[in-house]
């Protein structure tokens, strides 16, 4: 790694503080994806504060019927929260899923979600579940939140502060792994609210997306005949030696539509 | 006593020290005043270097020198040699690119080294190294070595990058055979290259004393006593004498630490050049990019076959990529570890290859775990199963119309090799009982019942160890003796001292060895401690590959352990006014023979060191013996594995349900350990079926360079596997022992994608078979059927 | 440099550090602790893992400044008053090691799986290691190992 300071934020506005008084700035949350490409040489922040130190950041509470997970909250932490499992348990097995063991005690769902891999899991939970991103300054919709390969709407000092997962009737999160990397090489987080079923596919193409087509069938029919003759265009996944975009394509209809016979089983 | 501890299931004497975090690797090794290395690395498949700019490092900060490829040239070092010369068909010599420890002009492959940065710092280091401005003229790569003798030529002294075209066996008979043949089945197939990962990357430590002009060096080596060999009388960095290399601990090495390379080649120069110590330890990338690699052939064969599935002849022509220089011994892979094996456990009266080794702009591939031999046993095995399917044949019934018997050896083959003794029907039988083999198709239709594609696959392997005799090998063109020097040293007190020049980096040779010993000795096993891996303690040893240590460095011990007791024997009579011959050894007791009287082993040790009545033109005090033993030929380990898979249509994932291996290593001293070494072998072999291979692009780019690409296997891959044994003891060593490292990496892998095949009914993948590829293959078997 | 206090195997530290160390560099440089082994540089072999306030994590990928005032456990402290670990014990017992590279992670790795309460049957082991990467082994005795240490854990706490 390059040289670079650390700085141990207290609070929000410290941390935004720092983040606007520095070169390069660089937040950190649970680190694991910033630590390996800085030290691949990857990435040079000159500054890096650090959000661990600021207290509250990692609460998960129910407020009325929202499931609220602060942003630095690890996966094994919501993998292991009875509230996560009894509320949305497909959110807690897609927490306890993501890398290794190792990798879930550091890892953030904050983290996760403001950097925006393309493989990563959390993305599909929150564009699955409708969920609300709450910064420091607003609130901004899931559907509006995820812009391309690595970027979001946030501003480039904007800081998560928690996630909002509103009830959903039914959820289940599938996901097929890279076999080297363990990273989802397709990932369907598929569910059902009211009716309507709502499906957000990562690891496939250059950002999380949702699966349009399959949603309108399965909202009209939630069953695996409805989506039979459905499929999800190629053009624009991505390929490379692992999979090519024609079999991905064709698993992330495979894993919609095993998701549909495990809500419906 | 003697005999106690052969076959017995005994702890490893290493273990308390790894598991309590007391191994000490080279990187753990701290010495005071130490400095770091960085290397300079070429961002190119191939390019000409048009200048080195060092300034801007040399002014950072704690750097203490930069070395270049110009200075390598400067000083005259030597290249790094391959160790084993191959005749073309025509008779003439390999091509041999000059293989520079820095590169001065031209790069070769992604990660070449050019420079190294000397500074007070790790961090440091690697910050200078970026500063190392190289002027490069990126030039068009030949990666791949289907083509590469139509591509443009890399190397002046190497047309059509051609290192050799080479042959074994009779051609005329051969092609007989076809023409004589009721059934004549064939087979293409790649063998996929692997990048080895041992988990401790390679690292070095170079110590210099002005004072008695020594370098010591601390590396990662399978055999130090040839770096030593290769450093000093090929490189010159040092007359031999003034160089010791020490490999202490070694974090696995499966091949990859035999070469000699050069990092730990540039370290120990740089050493004595600027009079410093230096350390310097791979980054996982750095592995990635300039471990040698393995494998990666790409081969075509026909068998013949009469009317009643009775092998007629096998005829195989394979490409092997040697890629950018020749690695220590990478030519002798491809040839006399390869194409000797291709008579496998059968009959087959005539066989012929040909195999043409080609340069290509990627990292070097040389020998790792199997070398040559996974690569004949999966061309042999896939070719028989498929030739079994389509004769409508059960190709357990097809193997052994055509095994080698029991009552045929020793046998030669066509192919070169003698085998000495096997029992090929034993692993097989045992193998399928093991694995249910008769109910299978229960087993099948249940899976039917579940979606699942369910297949069966075996693999009759047989692997020739311990690389010998020397004098063979010779004539063959190894560049040295394939023999074992051993050293049992009995301490006054009556402790033994093993000395072996064969190296332990997770087999166990500190257990093993010491249970060889203390068994012929009578000793407890807590007795006796085993010293390896250090050219300043040890005579000149050959190292640890081609699972030779117990089959070679084991009988090297055995001899050296009966000279002991000879000389214990003499003392004996000495001490007790007889004639050596009423001296008997009962281990660890010297009896006279007719008499009450005896002397122990701990009284003789004591004796031979204390002693002042010596007849001393009879006997010399001190009871410490040597061994160099050179085998009298291979050993030939064989077996049987059996796999089962079950295939996801939808989605291609295959699983492998059971995998039974059974294998006759001859004798075996510790199953335990054995058993362990199988495990390992089936995981590599199984990784290479399913997981893992190394990816350049068409500008040899290394697309595999991380663990986020280059796919690994881990815990979760493999179910238990059941393992059995066999036993035909070699009959050409005193041990018995055959070698026992690489077979599951051998045997496994046809065993996985014959099932596999199976499975798909007939439709072949090449490996590894992902997920996507076996989807595929589900497309195209679902399409034969509905046409 | 930064100053930062650790308690490390029971005993308190005071260190100093540049901002941009590693904790595994900390420990294997300045600790000399170097039974943590550096395996590769993308956060996947596991060969450093470590326990920092119970949990195991990858050293290689944690900010020594960011483990200020954290308590920490390698695997030299994992034996206490001089008896091995009975997850070491395990190992040895199972021949659940070869090159000993990957051990010291694997052994921390194991005793976090079975203090967390993960279930103790082959396949749930072998998905909680997927963070440890072993050449040697094929896994098997590991699992054997993990399987024996844990119930001999268990035992020692009832």
């Amino acid at each position: 790694m390059y040289q670079f300071k650390v700085h141990k934020a207290d609070k929000l506005s410290t941390a935004l503080d720092l983040f606007n008084a520095s070169d390069e700035p660089a937040y950190i949350a649970g680190g694991h994806t910033l630590i390996p490409t800085m030290k691949q040489r990857l990435s040079a922040p000159s500054d890096v504060i650090d959000l661990a130190t600021i207290p509250g950041l990692d609460a998960i509470t129910l407020v009325g019927d929202t499931l609220q997970i602060g942003a630095m909250a690890t996966h094994a932490k919501v993998a292991a929260s009875s509230l996560v499992q009894e509320h949305c348990a497909a959110l807690a097995n897609l927490a306890g899923g993501i890398g290794d063991r190792q990798v879930r005690y550091r890892g953030t769902i904050g983290g996760s979600l403001a950097n925006n891999d393309p493989a990563a899991d959390y993305p599909a939970a929150a564009l699955g579940l409708g969920a609300q991103i709450v910064t420091d300054r607003r609130t901004i919709p899931s559907d509006t939140f995820f812009k391309a390969m690595f970027e979001t709407a946030l501003e480039p000092d904007e800081i998560i502060q928690a996630i909002h997962f509103p009830q959903v009737d039914q959820a289940v999160y599938l996901k097929f792994p890279n076999p080297a990397s363990r990273y989802a090489m397709v990932g369907v987080m598929l569910t059902r609210t009211a009716g309507e079923t709502r499906i957000a596919i990562t690891g496939a193409a250059a950002s999380v997306f949702r699966a349009a087509t399959f949603e309108t069938a399965l909202t009209a029919d939630f069953s695996v005949s409805a989506i039979e003759a459905v499929t999800l265009s190629a053009e624009t996944l991505n390929t490379d030696m692992h999979a090519s975009a024609e079999y991905r394509a064709h698993l992330c209809k495979v894993l919609i539509q095993r998701g549909v016979e495990a809500l419906t089983a | 006593m003697s005999g106690s501890l052969i076959g017995k299931r005994v702890l490893r004497k290493e273990d308390h020290r790894f598991v309590s975090g007391k191994g000490r690797y080279t990187d753990d090794i701290q010495l005071v005043g130490v400095t770091y290395a960085a290397f300079v690395r070429s961002p190119y498949a191939r390019a000409d270097i048009k200048s080195f700019d060092v300034s801007e490092a040399l002014a950072a900060p704690g750097v203490i020198a930069v070395l270049t490829g110009e200075e390598v040239v400067k000083d005259g070092l030597g290249g790094l040699p391959c160790g084993w010369m191959i005749h073309s068909k025509d008779g003439s010599e390999m091509r041999q690119p000059h293989h520079p420890v820095l590169a001065a002009d031209r790069v070769n492959y992604l990660g070449e080294p050019v420079a190294l940065v000397i500074a007070e710092t790790q961090l440091e280091a690697k910050n200078a190294a970026e500063m190392v401005m190289v002027d490069f003229e990126p030039l068009t790569a030949v990666v791949n070595p289907a083509t590469a003798s139509q591509a443009e030529t890399l190397y002046e002294a190497v047309p059509n990058n051609v290192c050799y075209e080479w042959e074994l066996g009779d051609e005329a008979a051969t092609d007989a055979g076809l023409a004589a043949a009721a059934h004549i089945t064939t087979l293409q197939l790649t063998n996929n290259r692997l990048i080895p990962n041992a988990i401790e990357p390679r690292a070095a430590l170079a110590e210099y004393n002005s004072g008695t002009d020594e370098i010591i060096l601390h590396t990662t080596s399978q055999n130090p006593h040839l770096v030593r060999l290769i450093m000093t009388a090929f490189v010159q960095i040092a007359p031999e004498h003034k160089l010791r290399v020490i490999a202490p601990d070694v974090g696995g090495g499966f091949g990859s630490k035999i070469f000699i390379y050069s990092e730990e080649t540039a370290l120990a120069w740089a050493a004595k050049k600027l009079g410093l110590t230096i350390k310097w330890t791979a980054e996982r990338s750095e592995s990635f990019l300039t471990d040698a690699h393995g494998r990666d052939h790409v081969s075509e064969a026909q068998l013949a076959l009469s009317a009643e599935g009775e092998f007629l002849a096998l005829k195989v022509k394979t490409i092997a990529n040697m890629g950018a220089y020749l690695s220590t011994f990478a030519s002798a892979v491809p040839t006399y570890l390869y194409g000797t094996l291709l008579a496998g456990q059968y009959r087959t009266p005539a066989i012929y290859v040909e195999v043409d080794s080609v340069f290509t702009n990627t990292a070097p591939v040389d020998a790792y775990r199997g070398a040559g031999r996974p690569e004949a046993t999966y061309l042999v095995e896939r070719i028989v199963e498929k030739a079994a399917a389509e004769m409508g044949l059960d190709p357990a019934e097809l193997r052994r119309r055509n095994f080698i018997g029991r009552d045929q050896f020793p046998y030669q083959t066509p192919v070169a090799l003698e085998y000495d003794t096997g029992d090929y029907e034993a692993s097989l039988s045992k193998a399928l009982e093991m694995a249910d083999y008769d109910t299978f198709a229960t087993r099948q239709a249940e899976a039917a019942s579940r979606g699942k594609l369910r297949g069966i696959g075996l693999s009759c392997y047989i692997e020739a160890c311990g690389l010998a005799p020397s004098q063979v090998a010779g004539a063959l063109g190894a560049g040295v003796g394939l023999w074992e020097s051993g050293e049992v040293r009995v301490n006054p007190t009556g402790s033994v001292t093993v000395l072996t020049g064969s190296h332990s980096h997770g087999q166990g040779h500190e257990t093993t060895f010491a249970q060889l010993v203390a068994d012929r000795l009578g000793l407890p096993i807590e007795d006796v401690e085993v010293v390896h891996g250090d050219t300043g303690k040890l005579d000149f040893g050959l190292g640890t590959y081609g699972s030779r240590s117990l089959a070679v460095g084991g009988s090297a011990l055995s001899v050296a352990a009966d000279k002991v007791v000879e000389k214990g024997r003499k003392i004996a009579a000495h001490l007790l006014r007889t004639d050596v011959d009423n001296i008997d050894f009962d281990a660890p007791v010297f009896k006279m023979l007719d008499s009450n009287e005896s002397k122990t082993f701990q009284e003789i040790a004591f004796a031979a060191y204390v002693n002042h009545d010596y007849p001393s033109d009879e006997l010399e005090p001190g009871l410490a013996e040597k061994a160099f033993y050179d085998p009298l030929n291979f050993t030939y380990p064989a077996g049987t594995h059996i796999c089962e898979v079950e295939i996801d249509p939808d989605t291609g994932v295959v699983e492998v349900v059971q995998f039974v291996a059974v294998d006759d290593f001859g004798t075996i001293i510790n199953p335990m350990i054995v058993e362990g070494q199988v495990h390992g072998g089936l995981a590599q072999g199984i990784g290479q079926a399913l997981l893992e291979q190394a990816v350049y692009d068409d500008t040899g780019q290394l697309i595999t360079g991380s663990y986020m690409d280059y796919c690994m296997p881990r815990a979760d891959n493999f179910p238990d596997f059941k393992v059995g044994m066999t036993c035909t003891p070699c009959t050409h060593n005193p041990v018995g022992a055959k070698g026992c490292g690489e077979a599951g990496a051998i045997g496994s892998p046809p065993a996985v994608m014959n099932a596999i095949t199976h499975a798909l009914g007939g439709i072949e993948v090449d490996m590894p078979a992902t997920s996507e590829k076996v989807w595929r293959a589900v497309q195209t078997m679902r399409t034969l059927k509905t046409a | 440099m930064e100053t930062i206090e650790l308690k490390i195997n029971g005993r308190k530290r005071t260190l100093h550090c540049l901002p941009n160390a590693t904790l595994v560099e900390v420990l294997r440089d300045q600790l000399h602790l170097t039974g943590t082994h550096v395996g590769c540089d993308t956060t996947q072999c596991g060969a450093c893992t470590i326990h920092v306030d119970g949990c195991a994590v990858k050293a290689c990928t944690v900010l020594a400044v960011r483990s200020d005032g954290s308590d920490v456990m390698t695997i030299e402290g994992l034996a206490e008053n001089e008896a091995s670990h009975p997850m070491q014990e395990a190992f040895k017992a199972c021949h659940g090691l070869q090159c000993g590279f990957c051990t010291p992670g694997m052994i921390m790795s194991a005793v976090d799986l079975v203090n967390k309460g993960c279930a103790l049957e082959p396949s749930a082991i072998r998905e909680a290691l997927s963070g440890n990467i072993c050449r040697c082994t094929g896994y098997q005795n590991i699992v054997a190992a993990v399987m024996q240490g844990a119930s001999e854990m268990q035992e020692q706490s009832s």
